[in-house]
This record gives C-alpha cells, structure tokens and sequence, in this order.
C-alpha cells in the first residue's frame, strides 16, 4: 500500500477516493450510474413504447428497420423500436442482477458462516453439500429448474440465485474458520458473548469487504446467466424485454438484421464488464494481499 | 498418495450419487408430465396410463430412483422416452464430439490466453499490458451466445471462411473451438501474468540477463517453463466450467454434442436423456477437479496432499 494508510469498509471515504484514481473502476461506475438511470427514466427517455407495434416499424416486405433518424436502433421483427425495448430491458437486467445476487450473497455468507463458526458435523454436511453444488453443470441445472417452474422474472431470479451462492459460501467459509481461531473471538467468549453476537457483531465486519467484492463481481454473472437463459428461451418471457430474450426472439433475423442481435449484446457485455471493472478494483482496494493477482 | 486417492475417489462416488438423486428429484416434481409428450394431445386417459405403468413411473419415487441406480450399477442409464434408444448408446455416440469441441476449446484457450499473459507479463504496466489485461476483463464479461453469433456472422456469413454451423470436418471445429477459446482466454491470461511476473522477479532469471542472453531467450527458454506449471493446474477446473456451458455453444453451431441432446431432451421432456448428460457432466466435473488436485504436488511441492 503507497502510503500505509489502513483502508476498510468502516471508511468508505477512503475507498472511494482510491477508487477513483483507479481509471477502469471509474469508468465501470460511470457506465453502471449511465445504465440506472436509463433503467430508471426509461418512461422518460424511450421514444416509443417498448410494446408498440409500429406500422411503419416495417419495411413493405415486412422486414425489420435498420437504424435510421427516427428508429435509433432500428425496430424488432414486430415493428417495435429496439432502443425503447433496450432502455426497459436496463430494468429486467438490474432487478435480476441485484435481487438474484443479493439472494445468493445471503444463502451463501449464512451457509459459509455457519459451517465456518461451528465446525463439526454442521460444518461437514454445509460443505459436503456446496461440493454438491459445485460438482452440478451449472447452466444445466439452471435450465432444468427453469423448465420446471414456469419462468416469471422472480422464478428466474430464484434459480440464478440457487445456482450462484455456492462460491461465495466457500469464500466465506475460509475465511470465518481463520476468525474464528483468532484470540479475540476466544476473548469475547470468555467475556460471555452470545453466539449470536460474536457472529454478527465480531465476525461479520470482518467480511464485510469479501462480500463487498464478491457482491460486485457476483453482479455480473448474474446478468450474464439471465441473459443466457433468457437466450435459450427460458429466463424472463417476453413481452417483458429482457436483453437476452430480445436476441432469442430476432436471432432467425441474425444475417439480415445483425444490429437486433449486436446492439443488445453490446449492452450485455457492457453491464457485466463495468461490475467485474468495479469489484475487481474493490479487490484492490479492500484487500491489499489480493493486489495484483488474478 | 494411495490413501488420498482412494478417499477422494470414494467422495466423488458420493458426490456422484448426491447429483443423480437431486436431479431425479428435480424431474420427478416436474410439471411438464412426459407422458402426456410420448402419448400425444389426443391419447385417451387409457392411453396415458398404460404408458405410464409401462414405464414405471405410476411407481412411488423411491422405488423409481432405487430401479434407476440399479440400472445405473450395471451400465443401463434408462431408454430415451420420445427415441427409444438406449441413452447410453446416445450419450456415447454424442460424446466424442463434446470430447473434440473441449479439446480444441482448451488448446485455442491456451495459446491465446498464455500468449496475452506472456506479453502482459514482459510489458508490464505498460499500455501493451493495460490493453490486454482490458481485454481480458472484456472476455471474461461477454456471454457465449453472443460471442458465438458474433463469430457466426463475421467469419460464415459475412467473410464466408468456415461453415455456418455443423459438425465433420476440421472447418467446422474452428469457429466453435475459437469462441470457446477467446471466451476463456481472460483467465488464463490473467493467471498466466501474474505467475510470469513472480518467476521474472526471481534471481535465477537475473542472472540468466547477466550472462547475456536476449530477452526473448530468457523469457520464453527460462522463464515459462516455470511460470506455466500453476496455469496447467488449472486445466482440470477448466473442464469443469467447460461442461458447464456447451449447451448454449453446441446449440448455435450444431454441433452435435451431449450439450446439443441434453438441449433437445429439455424441450421434448425426455428424462432419462436430462438424467444421463447431467451425470455425464458432473463425472466429468469432478474428475476434472481430482485432477487439478492430484496434480497439485507434482508442480508445487510445498503442498502436501491431505
């Protein structure tokens, strides 16, 4: 560390001041506040509404429109204009990604936490069972349970989230054993703390920046496997525009039409990179012994 | 050595048998009934539950899970609902293709992932090194179904090089392989840097520099050989995350895989198919894991197998 100061999640100033020296982090928050505001003002912002089908969205053979001063992105296969579809599709992406995320942060710190302070045969049956997890195809397992339940936006965030916590109960779980033996963990139980105090009040902090960074990065895969269910047909069902049902529904279209595939993916790949940008430098920041490594 | 082995071994069996009870779960409480999808919309009831007592499936699930392990036990993984072919004899004709398409996904992953992390590593902090650590970052953040149509369009519809999907020649494994080889090249770039980086700081590489010899020499004769040992450990995980993802490749470029059956078997409901690709992949996750494990303490011997 440059100049020795002691960062941590208790001052956030900090943080954020060596964030924004870090130039890639400061463009993936620039563009993740550019997508949240278009999520959010997207009543405002959007041309047209994202499910109107427009008659002259058409070309006379029926054909999709290719960009052009009025369709800024061009329309869909249903004469619908694809950046109003995108704005709202910033919507799908985000609520996904914060509640399917934020849904396996949970399970995952509960079960690294759990399995890391008691040890034992909790810890045993915890871990033997996010080997079980890891050891699933991962989209395999998605795809089955999305098939099994009809998919609305919540089931999808479900499945996303029951597929996704597992490694960050692993993370978790390394590094509540290593506080736990920690003989200020040993204090405060000879001081009589509860249980439930020396988890929350003790170990918890301590990883608070590991679920920050993972929180950030966990982000960006979520979209990701939104969108690649939402792609195969079973994620988010449209009407409601999704930016991976959007590519599912005008990939028939991919040769003569590229932009209705292209454009949406761009902003796939623009979300996911501006969180991995973020918690990579979070990485950085909130772990110094991390710095540098991949 | 031994004694690791064998209680590893024994774990991945349980670990095997916990998948195939979970997804057996999964699908006995499915919604979708695959016997009104054999017997067809205009079956009678008669019909329906004839179907259903031939296949079993009128049985209480542990009966019907007990008769599939049993199966399982003596190589029989069920017959295909809608083909009526073994799905052992399925999987096996699916499966050199997958067992291809991951050879030359890991090959085109390596050479470009080890060539970005070598040059990263020799510039580093440089532009050439921000550039491909940037890049890195972009692979890893870029999902395989718009990769793969992206690579579909320029280089078979629009430059018309390889063909636009389809499994035979060694034309049609180019743009699969190398969608799954620029997709997972961010990892090993990354890991290649870093490991580069330690080994360059080393004096043994000084004084290779102080002898004399060309930079070059130094990096690519002294230098990655050592750096590359911990990148090579990786490639066990990479098979995991490999299996993890052909559904969505194999689908685009029809390629015909288990990732492709295993596709086709979900839309059609047919079970035992869903059953054996899922235990296929996780065999082949969890060998891969083992062996990312075993090989561990041949590479670095400061850890000691437990």
């Amino acid at each position: 560390m440059a100049n020795g100061s002691v960062v941590s999640a208790a001052r956030p100033a900090g943080v954020i001041s060596r964030l924004a020296k870090h130039k890639p982090a400061v463009f993936g928050a620039l563009v993740i506040l550019g997508i949240v505001a278009a999520a959010i003002l997207a009543p405002m912002i959007a041309p047209f509404a994202p499910d109107d089908q427009m008659f002259d969205g058409l070309t006379l053979e029926g054909a999709p429109m290719p960009p052009d001063g009025k369709f800024l992105m061009g329309t869909d296969l249903l004469g619908r204009d694809l950046f109003s579809r995108i704005l709202y599709g910033a919507r799908t992406s985000l609520v996904i990604g914060v509640v399917a995320n934020g849904l396996a942060l949970l399970i995952g710190t509960l079960v690294g936490l759990t399995a890391g302070y008691f040890g034992g045969w909790i810890s045993a049956v915890l871990m033997r069972l996010t080997d079980l997890m890891m050891a699933f195809p991962a989209l395999l397992l998605a795809i089955c349970l999305a098939a099994i339940f009809q998919p609305s936006l919540w089931i999808v965030a479900l499945v996303i989230a029951l597929v996704n916590w597992v490694q960050t109960a692993r993370v978790i779980y390394a590094e509540t054993t290593a506080i736990a033996a920690r003989d200020f963990i040993a204090a405060e139980r000879t001081l009589g703390a509860g249980t439930g105090r020396i988890l929350f009040r003790h170990i918890l902090p301590h990883l608070m920046p590991t679920i920050i960074v993972w929180g950030t990065l966990g982000i960006s895969t979520t979209v990701l496997l939104e969108a690649t269910l939402s792609f195969l047909g079973v994620g988010v069902q449209p009407p409601t525009p999704s930016w991976g049902n959007i590519i599912f529904e005008n990939q028939t279209y991919f040769q003569s039409a590229p932009w209705l595939v292209f454009i949406p993916g761009a902003a796939i790949i623009l979300l996911a990179l501006a969180f991995n940008l973020v918690g990579d430098a979070l990485r950085d920041v909130l772990d110094p012994t991390q710095r540098g490594r991949a | 050595m031994a004694a690791y082995l064998a209680r590893r071994l024994v774990q991945s069996v349980l670990i095997l048998l916990g998948v195939s009870l979970i997804t057996f779960l999964l699908l006995y409480v499915l919604p979708a009934d695959p016997v009104r999808q054999i017997a067809g919309r205009s079956a009678t009831p008669e019909t329906v539950e004839n179907i259903r007592r031939q296949l079993g499936l009128d049985q209480p699930f542990l009966v019907q899970y007990g008769r599939y392990l049993w199966g399982l036990l003596h190589g029989d993984m069920g017959r295909s609902y809608l083909q009526k072919t073994e799905v052992a004899a399925l999987v096996a004709s699916r499966l050199p293709a997958t067992l291809l398409l991951m050879l030359g996904a890991i090959l085109s992953e390596l050479v470009i992932g080890l060539s970005m992390g070598i040059a990263a590593a020799v510039w580093r902090g440089k532009w050439p090194d921000q550039v491909l650590m940037m890049t890195s970052f972009v692979t890893v953040s870029a999902p395989q179904f718009v990769v793969s149509l992206l690579m579909l369009y320029v280089f078979a519809v629009q430059l018309r090089w390889f063909p636009i999907g389809g499994y035979g020649t060694f034309a049609h494994l180019v743009l699969p392989a190398l969608t799954l080889g620029i997709l997972g090249s961010g990892w090993y770039a990354r890991m290649m840097r870093s490991s580069m980086i330690d080994v360059l700081r080393t004096d043994f590489i000084r004084t290779a520099r102080a002898k004399g010899l060309s930079r070059s020499r130094v990096v690519l004769r002294h230098g990655l050989p050592n750096a590359i040992l911990p990148v090579i450990a990786m490639i066990g995980i990479d098979i995991g995350i490999f299996m993890g993802g052909i559904v969505v490749v194999e689908s685009v470029f029809g390629w015909p895989g288990i990732g492709q059956l295993a596709w086709q078997a979900i839309q059609r409901v047919d079970i035992p198919i869903i059953m054996g690709v899922t235990l296929v992949s996780a065999c082949a996750i969890v060998l891969g894991n083992l062996l990312a494990d075993v090989l561990a303490p041949f590479i670095d011997p400061r850890i000691k197998l437990r």
